[in-house]
């Protein structure tokens, strides 16, 4: 077994595209979910929206990139209005109920063959990154060559990505970090714990809840804008359920309220899964595992088993860390319903 | 309270409180000489129950007024639709000579006029100076774009702080600033309750069963707690079922059974009314109220 391909592979995953792409649409939800206590199972779409608003304003309408970033952010918005107009003044769990849904409907509309000219079916979107890449050549970034040592290598086109993709990071961490100890972060708080005495202190909770899902909605596109850029293509059964639940998972597993949390859970959620990949991969290499007659485990069925382990692992940690790995246990532990 | 004996207690506020009130006529929906809240024919249907329907209600300013009445009477649902939780099906509030139509909870609030709950709302996972400064109201740093900048609050929360530090040491929870607010006890959390509700500086306080859960020996503290609200030039509106308290601190009392307002008076009017002693233990009894208290 080839330990040290192991330990490379779990570090290159750990500052990888998907954990950076993970930690800003996992800020994002922090907000909602985290802070404000908003059920928001659609963060998909979210993303959605920012990488369909990038990619179509450019391989779609043919302007610029810049105009993608701020018709991303515009669909976001609308998005988000669309979601908490209906559902904001009703108890949490209908907000879940509704943005699984609309996740769902953003999925089915954008690979509907009806809507193909705009949005590409099935196939997506491709030939949109290159005014991106171009940025990145401008700054002495070759795209080709490889830079970085041992764990940390990376193409030109990747670095440049991830780049963009951890400033951003740094960005919306500090931002949230800076609300969050302010009396806005205040408020948005205490509306997790209970709405009604918010309302009753004079607060327009509405509004505040409308503000905490148009942001991390907001902050959600860009991760999304990063996934379409990273990828060079935008399809639209990348942003299913599976995403939105991912993203959760790594939150939760960094720990909900806290920013270091978001940042670290998705990092870790990737770096473990790289770790346990490849260590399946490597022994069923040479052919499956086999107890007697029995198929353990054979090289087609890794990446089930992979989901199946870190679910495991998730459970185990609800048990034993239910305030994951950076929240605050005594925070946890005054539950008032 | 009975002036005669007790000159020493009886403050000057009270004093006042008892004087604008003794031309007032024991009858319900009776005229105040200067009401800060007013209710005229509120009505409020639950399918085909009618929970509320009051012709007329006025509360005096600078008074405690008590609003008692069985189980079941409507009570709480008059102070929801008092304070904008719940919207009448027919009738109209005024609150300082203004009509409350339409207007929404958080709008009342900065009014001057804030409500505690029945079962206790204070913010679990939250510090006890915390949920204090929450209740600051027009705080520059709770909109977002402001709070990004901490020089902008800065000095607004250095205020918020102090004033916060006041009133717990008023409400003596002083000690417990920085725990969770979730490690409190039951009578503390009513206490923090009260305090964080003065944060908003209202005119008009309405306290939705103080007593309910809290020890004897809080009791009394609690009491002279709302009775120094009014000494601040506050009015005082609570639903209550302990009777001793209500005869101890209230100006006036209202009595509510089956969503109307049956009687209106002085504690001591009240606890005479034969009406009042029919609502709360069925006619032909011949107790009287204040003995049969634990019912």
């Amino acid at each position: 077994m080839d330990i040290e391909a192991i330990i490379r592979n779990t570090f290159s995953q750990f500052v990888g595209r998907n954990a950076c792409y993970y930690a800003i649409a996992a800020i994002g939800l922090n907000i909602q979910f985290g802070y404000t206590g908003l059920l928001n199972f659609g963060q998909a779409a979210f993303m959605a929206a920012g990488a369909y608003g990038l990619a179509m304003t450019v391989s779609v309408m043919g302007i610029s990139m810049w105009w993608g970033i701020l018709f991303g952010i515009g669909y976001a918005l609308i998005l988000g209005v669309i979601m908490g107009v209906p559902t904001l003044r009703l108890r949490a769990d209908y907000l879940a109920i509704v943005t699984i849904a609309v996740a769902e409907i953003v999925r089915l509309f954008v690979r509907s063959v009806w809507a193909k000219e705009a949005f590409g079916g099935t196939d997506g979107l491709r030939d949109f990154a290159s005014a991106f890449q171009n940025v990145g050549d401008s700054l002495g970034i070759e795209r080709a060559k490889v830079y970085g040592w041992w764990a940390f290598q990376f193409s030109g086109r990747d670095l440049w990505v991830l780049m963009v993709g951890w400033t951003l990071v740094a960005i919306f961490g500090v931002f949230v970090w800076l609300l969050m100890k302010s009396p806005w972060g205040r408020v948005l708080k205490a509306i997790r714990e209970d709405e009604d005495a918010v309302r009753s202190l004079g607060k327009n909770v509405y509004s505040y809840k409308m503000q905490a899902l148009l942001m991390g909605g907001v902050i959600g596109c860009f991760s999304g804008m990063i996934f379409a850029l990273g990828n060079a293509s935008v399809q639209p059964d990348n942003y299913s359920r599976d995403l939105t639940f991912f993203v959760l998972t790594g939150l939760v597993l960094g720990g909900v309220a806290k920013v270091s949390g978001s940042i670290v859970g998705p990092m870790l959620f990737w770096a473990i899964y790289a770790f346990i990949e490849s260590i399946l991969r490597q022994v069923t290499e040479d052919g499956p595992v086999r107890i007697g007659d029995y198929t353990l485990i054979d090289s087609t069925k890794v990446g089930q088993v992979v989901f199946m382990l870190m679910g495991l692992m998730l459970v185990l940690l609800m048990t034993f860390r239910p305030q994951g790995l950076f929240g605050n246990r005594r925070e946890l532990a005054f539950d008032g319903r | 309270m009975d002036a005669e004996t007790t000159p020493a207690t009886l403050s000057e506020t009270a004093r006042l409180a008892k004087e604008a009130l003794k031309g007032v006529v024991a009858e319900p929906g009776a005229h105040k000489p200067d009401p800060i809240l007013t209710a005229t024919g509120v009505r409020r249907n639950f399918g085909g129950i009618t929970a509320v329907d009051v012709d007329r209600v006025e509360v005096q300013r600078g008074s405690i007024t008590a609003l008692i009445g069985p189980n079941g009477a409507g009570k709480t649902t008059f102070f929801n639709l008092m304070t904008g939780f719940d919207v009448p099906d027919a009738g109209d509030w005024s609150f300082n000579g203004k009509s409350m139509e339409g207007v929404p909870p958080h709008k009342r609030a900065s009014l001057g006029m804030v409500r505690t709950f029945q079962l206790t709302k204070s913010l679990t996972r939250m510090p006890v100076i915390e949920n204090m400064k929450l209740g600051a109201t027009d705080q520059i740093g709770e909109k977002w774009w402001n709070g990004l900048i901490p020089g902008r609050w800065k000095a607004q929360e250095a205020e918020i702080e102090a004033r916060s530090d006041e009133l717990l040491k008023r409400f003596r929870l002083d000690h417990m600033r920085g725990e969770y607010a979730g490690s409190l006890s039951g009578g503390q959390r009513k206490l923090l309750e009260m305090a964080r509700a003065l944060m908003t500086n209202p005119t008009l306080v309405m306290l939705d069963e103080p007593m309910a859960g809290v020890n004897p020996a809080l009791k009394q503290s609690l009491n002279e707690h709302v009775r120094g609200l009014r000494d601040e030039g506050m009015t005082v509106l609570f639903v209550e079922h302990d009777m001793d308290m209500v005869h101890d601190i209230s100006d006036w009392v209202i009595v509510m059974a089956e969503g109307r307002v049956i009687a209106e008076g002085t504690p001591d009017d009240i606890a005479s009314n034969q009406s009042v002693i029919d609502a709360y233990l069925g006619v032909h009894q011949g107790q009287s109220l204040l003995e049969d208290e634990e019912l």
